[in-house]
């Protein structure tokens, strides 16, 4: 038999952390300044086709078209930092605008039918909250049901028909403030407050930790399910929103409102740097997303560029998006 | 020299080490053919991770295999099958919807993408193995709902099917009744008799002692010993498996101790413990010992609110509180360091200053803003007193060495202040001389009054720290041993059901 004396010190010698990232790396590599970047090539190159884009009234005037998807895609890029995702917003945003179209048109008043749409959007979001939270369904599987469900129930209020709102609600896009259109103002607005709410403050740190460990999150005492309840609920209402801005920008309300958005809020979330596991992006990528996706498919469109060609191209930025994201990540992490 | 006295398989020198800790070093071992092998080692002792290496699950930092005594190189648990070397796992993985023929022709990977499945060929052949083994299992009923002994018995068939010459079980009773046992020892005999060798892994020496020829006894990454088995009695063994130095970081702390902090009564969550009860007073060290898998964590989580127990109660100050959520339980001031730290720990990629100040989100942001310049604050004094070595609090925590890992969770901890500090296996997989460190630091804490339940699988470390030793087994409280009787042969007692029932008889 025999028996040594075990050696008590591992081979191995003590190994420290690695060294730190210096502070430019920090600041640049990152994929905000991608974004930025190549909405800066996109400007410079869209007006080479055309004058009309150093005209910046013709730049805010075309964002209007898209601001109702870029609040949305705001409260989204929250959703998916948290480890969750939505895709139901704009079927929520035509079923909450279809109830509240509804709703005037049999003759309620105007503020109780607002407050239908938006509790509509609100009791949306509660039910994807409840099948992903209590149920413990994957938010893509129960979203993408919800996105027909929801669109399912518009038809079904309002039919074929368009829904005409009253004459004074129409028109939120032509209305300026500082000589910015409302909608325009609404978003920036946003994203402000949503920046802050989470680059600042402890619900929006807790988003990040939830994204990036739900696991750890919990032992640390973190209520995970409080916090995506709030994401959903905040998504819904936020989509309400949307679904009547955009009744008011085109003056009637079908059941096909926002069809296919859910597609371009991605792309926009995407495009900004929203690393699609969660626990990574910022609303300013995103901010700056939403002007990158305005002026590349405005650009083609001045450009002529027929629209199939235009939908080959986002695919394209999507894709590339994807994979310079991944890249940045995963030359930051190590 | 005949071909039989040529081992089957010579380790020579295999070390192996994860993430720079070593776990395996310089292991000489010959297994010949026709023997049934036992291991044996305390938790982390090396032997799962030298069985692994055999099997071609893990690749060996140093040293030389040889098969036959011809030298070879087992990078993968496919290669490890084409040599004729098997892994039973002890809850075996299989595909539950394909039938148990299916199952047993798995992992061949001879036939090409787009043969034909040759189903009735296939179903006979299953059959016939089935036979072979004695055990009556309906090849063509899926695996699911096949009790687990069956479901080993068709890993066996499957290590048959492909003529393995090495079998390796580790820990295949542990799931099983005594009648399954019994079966099971009964076609390792038989497959030893053909000349197979197999190799055991178990924590019931009853069992090793029914069964094998030889032991290898395994501690601390090294091997110790290998003899026949009935050279050895049980009261040996012990002491080999344990039997390392008591290391330098002997030292008692001083603390008073005072009042009951925590109290736990009748607390049980039906298959996972049953009726623990015990207290843990300020100022107090108890260790929780016990073999992986007695249901030690799943304790400290149902304390913590992580997965609350179904009946009992627990007391904090004397009074019960109700904990649903690991919320509840930092307000009533209990804090956990989980024994998973990659799992249930650190946020990887965030900061080390994000990461120290998760539990205590109302320190950092008085006014719900988080204030950076108090967090930096809070992070840098908690790096400085815990030495923990980085190059910066901004980075992301991934980057520390895993005993600086550990280091931040415990500092997320202390930040929230806890009168109760329950850590599980804190010192796991961290080097040796950071352990002392946390050894330290656990002896402070008492000090300053806090209560700490300390569950470990390292008796060297429960007997140094701990005023009382509290032992699990299978889900329950055997042994309560204060400190002035503990022994590692008593908590060793109380840790293997087995032994502990023979010593009664």
């Amino acid at each position: 038999m025999s028996t040594t004396g075990a050696p008590t010190t591992p081979a191995a010698a003590m190994h420290e952390a690695a060294p730190a990232r210096p502070v430019w790396h920090v600041a640049l590599v990152r994929p905000e300044t991608m974004t930025l970047v190549l909405l800066i090539v996109a400007i410079i190159v869209a007006s080479y086709l055309s004058p009309y884009f150093l005209d910046i009234g013709y730049i805010l005037r075309s964002f209007t078209l898209s601001a109702e998807f870029a609040l949305v895609a705001l409260v989204l890029t929250m959703v998916i930092i948290a480890g969750e995702i939505d895709l139901s917003p704009a079927s929520n945003m035509a079923l909450s605008a279809c109830l509240f179209a509804w709703a005037q048109a049999s003759g309620i008043p105007m503020p109780i039918a607002i407050a239908i749409g938006l509790l509509a959007g609100l009791a949306m979001g509660a039910l994807n909250a409840f099948m992903v939270i209590a149920l413990q369904l994957p938010s893509i599987i129960v979203t993408i049901g919800t996105l027909t469900l929801y669109r399912g129930l518009a038809q079904i209020i309002a039919g074929d028909k368009s829904i005409r709102v009253p004459d004074w609600f129409i028109g939120i896009d032509k209305v300026m403030v500082l000589g910015i259109p409302v909608p325009v103002v609404i978003f920036i607005v946003a994203a402000l407050v949503l920046g802050l709410i989470l680059a600042g403050t402890i619900f929006g740190r807790q988003i990040y930790q939830i994204g990036t460990n739900e696991v750890a999150a919990r032992y640390a005492g973190i209520r995970t399910r409080r916090i995506k309840l709030t994401l959903f609920l905040l998504i819904g209402l936020v989509s309400a929103v949307a679904g009547m801005m955009t009744a008011s920008r085109l003056g009637s309300v079908r059941y096909d409102l926002g069809l296919g958005g859910e597609l371009q809020m991605v792309l926009m979330a995407m495009l900004g740097g929203t690393y699609i596991f969660g626990g990574r992006g910022t609303i300013l990528g995103t901010f700056l997303a939403a002007w990158l996706l305005v002026v590349v498919s405005t650009g083609m469109t001045v450009a002529n560029l027929l629209p199939a060609i235009q939908l080959t191209v986002l695919g394209v930025l999507l894709i590339v998006a994807i994979i310079a994201t991944n890249f940045i990540y995963s030359r930051t992490q190590r | 020299m005949s071909d039989s006295d040529v081992p089957l398989i010579s380790a020579r020198g295999i070390s192996k080490s994860f993430a720079g800790v070593s776990v395996l070093r310089d292991v000489d071992l010959d297994l010949n053919k026709g023997e049934i092998h036992a291991l044996l080692g305390e938790n982390g002792a090396g032997k799962s991770t030298f069985a692994k290496i055999l099997a071609g699950v893990h690749r060996p930092t140093r040293g030389t295999l040889s098969l036959n005594g011809q030298s070879v190189e087992i990078p993968n648990p496919l290669a490890a099958q084409r040599l004729g070397i098997t892994l039973i796992h002890q809850e075996p993985i299989s595909f539950p919807d394909l039938s148990v023929a299916e199952n047993l022709v798995l992992g061949r990977g001879e036939d090409g993408w787009f043969n034909r499945v040759p189903w009735a060929e296939m179903t006979r052949e299953a059959r016939r193995q089935m036979d072979q083994l004695g055990v009556a299992i309906d090849v063509t009923r899926p695996m699911r709902g096949l009790s687990i002994a069956d479901q080993q018995m068709v890993e066996i068939g499957r290590a048959l099917a492909s003529d393995s010459r090495l079998i390796i079980m580790d820990e295949p009773t542990a799931p099983l009744t005594p009648r399954e046992v019994e079966t099971l020892f009964g076609i390792a005999r038989r497959l030893r008799d053909e000349g197979r060798t197999i190799i055991f892994i178990s924590h019931r020496l009853e069992e090793v002692r029914a069964l094998c020829d030889r032991v290898t006894i395994f501690r601390d990454g090294n091997k110790i010993s290998t003899d026949p088995i009935d050279s050895l009695n049980d009261a040996d063994i012990i002491r080999l498996m344990i039997g390392r130095p008591l290391k330098e970081y002997m030292h008692k702390h001083n603390a008073s101790i005072g009042e009951v902090a925590l109290e736990v009564e009748g607390l049980t969550l039906p298959g996972r413990f049953q009726d623990i009860s015990f207290k843990v007073r300020r100022g107090e060290i108890v260790g929780l010992g016990g073999l992986v898998g007695a249901g030690r964590t799943e304790v400290a989580c149902a304390i913590f609110g992580i997965q609350p127990a179904e009946r009992g109660v627990v007391r904090v100050n004397g009074a019960p509180v109700d904990i649903r959520q690991p919320h509840d339980a930092i307000a009533h001031g209990l804090a956990f360091v989980p024994e998973d730290r990659a799992v249930s720990g650190i946020f990887r990629t965030l900061s080390v200053e994000q990461n120290i100040t998760a539990a205590v989100p109302g320190k950092i942001a008085p006014r719900g803003f988080i204030r950076r310049a108090i967090e930096k604050l809070l992070a840098a004094d908690s790096v400085k007193k815990l030495r923990i070595r980085l190059a910066s609090v901004r980075q992301p925590i991934g980057e520390l060495s895993g005993g600086n890992q550990q280091k931040a969770i415990l500092a997320r901890w202390l930040l929230a202040d806890p009168n109760i500090l329950i850590l599980d296996e804190p010192t796991r997989g961290i080097d040796i001389g950071v352990k002392a460190e946390f050894y330290d630091i656990i002896g402070e804490l008492a000090e300053q009054g806090r209560a700490i339940l300390l569950i470990s699988s390292e008796l060297p470390e429960l007997l140094a720290l701990c005023d009382r030793i509290l032992v699990m087994a299978e889900g329950r409280l055997t042994a309560e041993i204060p400190r002035a009787e503990a022994t590692q042969e008593k908590v060793m007692q109380a840790a293997v059901p087995r032994i502990q029932q023979q010593a009664a008889a």
